[in-house]
């Protein structure tokens, strides 16, 4: 099962649904590993929507029977990249000539829904408009709120900054514009008394 | 009534201090003996002569020494200052109220000549003669708001206005109680508040919202906020909490009267009339502890607001490891008489410390 | 916090004003300019935003919102233009017949409730009638920035079409207009499927167009965010009814022809308020009892808001029945 329920949060942690078709003459679908699982699904409620589906699947190494499926559901476009990083510029470049009323689909892990988030949202869609459903990993991207740098798949609480090294514990405190949880020094006023980590929501 | 400008640092050595007539004019936040989050609002119309309500924008003693601890943040940290791309008439907006408001209340320091947009800026204080092209920032030297928040005192956060809700989507943020600008900016009311603890179940900032959307023109409002610090240490960001964080450690039972400060924040909105934004003003004074219980009315009302805050709240404004040494150093202040409503010194009235019981 | 006596008005600030010119512009509309008496500038203002015009009209105060439709960056004068209603209450046939060069009026300061969002890639205004002017100032505020916009203004007739030459040969690449006895009608699917993602659509026109404009975008698949209106709600006439205001401790009678608003005001009552519209939220009151039915008619309270019969917006919405206390 790759759902996972997660226990209710601040305000400013983002929450995630279910796909649910939506009126539109064209509809661009992303999705990470199992989140090929939710555009099953999603396809499984109407018929007639992948034929106007534009689907971007990065397996991350998961997904092999997966693909099959996808590309089984026959969407309009389909293109399968080996990396986030490998598909952003095709994403652009979708999303900068398409029109008022693209349906923005994303599905999979927290840091792949939050970054193609912030590519719809700067191509002008407003995030409340994109539609997420959380499957797979529940491994954070996390910010250093001290040197800024981004370390990416984090699942213990504290961890190590990627950058600068510091141990920093996980807030649910999240920022959309940086797709980013705040990760914040956790012995800064009692330096090297660092607790274990402890895996997230164990 | 001319200002005597202090040379004093907020940081290294910390020579920070408040004069008589600053400890005197201080905004204490307790209108009675105990605390608990509220919307408290009220207009921000003037006060009494001389309180730091009186004039839109305040100026005070701190004046320079706060801007040059202001540059220094700033180039340590130049993303300590943004504005997303929508929000430059917000930042002409606010430029064009401070130096409005500046030079009216303070003719003496600031003056602003205007003929069309051809406008001319004096900021004697500061040194500055500047003549630009009011909407036009290739006339500046950076962008308005960091143009004008680089001489005024305290952190703004400007609000876009959309969709019932207000986003934070510009500001200058360098006096701050513990909250990262570069993580919070473009997040909606809710989103930037969420890690303040209770109020939310109190419907605190479901009211303060629907009254903060209604700010009009014209009409500006106010209300206080308070947290505690230890140093007179204005730079307490997130960004530096590794650097900082340690000073709070640093407290004895001989040092914590000129040590511990009660940081306390005017925070003022007002409406932005071009952009339709709102202004949001964060003020920041400070006061040790040792000068807080020469006024008697607040040294005992603090000994009593500190002893009875919920673990939550102390935690939250990051003193509840510190409490048990404050209590100790406030007891000494706290007589046990009964204090007179209100937030004001009221030396003349109120009865000196007796502890003789 | 109590740091200064309280002075608490309702409404917006209010600005004393001269009115420097009446130009009847078609048989319905005519536009009115304002200056300070005292020469003084006029506080900038945000397109899309109204002013309430307050009109002495025989020992009774008329309070009508007007978008004003001049150029934000000319701070020397405010204009609106208002269309005459004569089956109305009576506000804009007052501004018509007894307004003159000359006479002394009070506006409220700029209020906005219909502001641009400025983060949009293009915005696309949509006006049906005397909806236009809110448009015209957005538009002088967009050539000042370069803003990316274009119109589309649906009028009666080309005799009803108010400032229809005027936009149309300023603007000739950007304004289309559709008169309603020429069977021209502005082709809202097309128009809505062919713009780019961060466009905003913005209309004011009659309420049936507001929502047919919302609701195809909303079948076309446009974000909510994205599609703007504006409707001021004139008061409705209704049966008089009666209401106990609790904390001013008097009853009062609301007539036909007032709202409770206003009936509220002429009883000395200082009750907030700032669009008279059922829009901005601000003179929402608690009801303490009720024995009978509401007629909410504003925008601002929600649906289980009016099922549950505990609050009212007293600027357009009545009551029928036996009794209703307000805490008001």
């Amino acid at each position: 099962m790759s759902k996972f329920q997660f226990p209710e949060s601040i305000a400013s942690r983002p929450t995630y649904g279910s796909l649910k078709s939506r009126p539109g003459k064209a509809h661009l679908m992303i999705a990470d590993a199992e989140g090929a699982e939710a555009i099953l699904d999603l396809a499984a409620q109407d018929a007639g929507l992948m034929a106007k589906s534009h689907v971007i699947y990065i397996p991350s190494g998961s997904g092999a029977g997966l693909s099959e499926r996808l590309r089984g559901l026959k969407p309009a476009q389909y293109y399968e990249g080996p990396s986030y990083a490998a598909a952003v510029p095709r994403i652009r470049r979708v999303l900068s000539d398409a029109h008022m009323g693209l349906q923005v689909y994303l599905c999979g892990t927290e840091g792949l829904m939050g970054q193609a988030m912030n590519e719809a949202t700067a191509a002008g869609i407003p995030h409340s408009a994109i539609q997420t459903e959380h499957r797979g990993s529940i491994a954070r991207r996390m910010q250093c709120v001290h040197c800024k740098g981004i370390t990416e798949n984090v699942t213990t609480d504290p961890f190590v900054c990627a950058h600068c090294g510091l141990n920093l514990f996980v807030r649910d405190h999240y920022s959309r514009r940086l797709a980013a949880f705040q990760g914040v020094c956790i012995d800064a006023e009692d330096p090297g008394n660092v607790p274990n980590p402890v895996e997230l929501y164990k | 009534m001319t200002i005597q400008f202090n040379k004093e640092t907020f940081r290294d050595d910390y020579s920070f201090r408040n004069s008589d007539w600053a400890i005197k004019r201080f905004p204490f936040p307790f209108h009675e003996d105990s605390y608990m989050y509220s919307v408290n609002m009220e207009q921000h119309r003037g006060g009494p002569p001389g309180s730091v309500y009186e004039k839109r924008f305040d100026v005070d003693e701190h004046y320079l020494a706060e801007m040059e601890d202001r540059a220094i943040v700033l180039a340590e940290d130049p993303l300590r200052c943004q504005s997303l791309p929508h929000m430059t008439l917000a930042g002409w907006d606010t430029l064009e109220l401070i130096m409005t408001c500046k030079s009216e209340d303070y003719p003496d320091l600031f003056e602003l000549h205007r003929d069309g947009k051809r406008w001319r800026w004096v900021n004697k204080p500061m040194g500055i003669d500047h003549s630009f092209t009011f909407l036009d920032e290739t006339t500046l030297p950076c962008g308005p708001l960091e143009y004008i928040t680089r001489q005024t005192q305290g952190d703004f956060a400007v609000l876009d206005q959309r969709d019932e809700m207000l986003w934070m989507d510009a500001g200058t943020v360098t006096t701050q109680a513990d909250w990262s600008l570069d993580f919070d900016i473009g997040m909606n009311f809710f989103e930037w508040h969420a890690p303040v603890p209770m109020a939310h179940e109190l419907g605190i900032f479901k009211r303060a919202l629907k009254f903060l959307l209604n700010v009009q023109q014209g009409a500006p409002a106010r209300r206080l906020n308070w947290t505690m610090t230890v140093n007179p240490l204005l730079d307490t960001s997130p960004e530096n909490y590794h650097k900082w964080g340690i000073q709070k450690t640093t407290l004895t039972p001989e040092n914590i009267g000129a040590k511990q400060h009660l940081r306390v924040e005017l925070q003022t909105f007002f409406r932005l009339p071009r952009s339709n934004a709102l202004l949001f003003p964060i003020r920041c004074y400070l006061i040790a502890f040792q000068d807080i219980v020469s006024v008697p009315k607040w040294g005992r009302r603090l000994h009593r607001v500190v002893r009875d805050l919920p673990d939550e709240l102390a935690t939250y404004k990051g003193f509840i490891a510190n409490r048990p040494m404050m209590l100790d150093y406030l007891g000494q202040y706290d007589d046990g008489r009964p204090t007179s409503p209100g937030i004001w010194p009221d030396l003349e009235t109120e009865p000196p410390l007796d502890m003789g019981r | 916090m109590t740091a200064a006596p309280q002075n608490t008005k309702a409404g917006a600030e209010k600005i004393a004003v001269t009115v420097s010119a009446v130009v009847p512009l078609n048989d319905l509309v005519t536009r009115f300019e304002f200056t300070r008496p005292d020469g003084a500038a006029f506080p900038p203002f945000s397109a899309g935003a109204h002013t309430v015009v307050e009109m002495r009209d025989q020992g009774r105060t008329r309070l009508n919102p007007y978008s004003l439709m001049s150029d934000p960056s000319d701070p020397s004068i405010y204009a609106i233009s208002v269309r005459r209603d004569d089956q109305g209450r009576g506000g804009s046939l007052f501004m018509h017949r007894n307004v003159k060069v000359g006479d002394a009026m009070t506006l409220t300061y700029p209020v906005n409730l219909f502001s641009l969002d400025l983060r949009g890639r293009k915005h696309v205004f949509l006006a049906g009638g005397i909806g236009i002017t809110p448009f015209m100032a957005m538009i002088a505020q967009l050539e000042q920035s370069n803003g990316n916009w274009e119109l589309h203004y649906a009028c009666r007739s080309e005799a009803l079409g108010t400032y229809a030459d005027q936009l149309r040969s300023h603007y000739p690449n950007k304004v289309h207009v559709y008169f309603d006895d020429q069977n021209q009608a502005i082709g809202l699917e097309d128009l809505l499927d062919g713009q780019p993602l961060g466009t905003h659509v913005y209309v004011c026109g009659p309420k049936g167009m507001i929502d047919w404009v919302h609701t195809t975008a909303a079948e076309h698949g446009w974000p909510s965010e994205n599609v703007h209106s504006e409707e001021f709600l004139a008061p409705q006439p209704g049966k008089p009814f009666e209401v106990r205001l609790c904390k001013s401790d008097i009853t009062i009678q609301v007539g036909e022809h007032e709202s409770l608003l206003e009936a509220m005001e002429r009883c000395g009552v200082d009750a907030p308020f700032l669009c008279r519209g059922g829009a901005c939220g601000q003179c929402e009151t608690d009801v303490v009892e009720a024995d009978g039915e509401f007629v909410h008619r504003d925008h601002w309270l929600d649906d289980d808001d009016h099922a549950c019969g505990k609050k009212i917006m007293p600027c357009v919405s009545r009551f029928v029945g036996k009794t209703l206390v307000l805490d008001r």
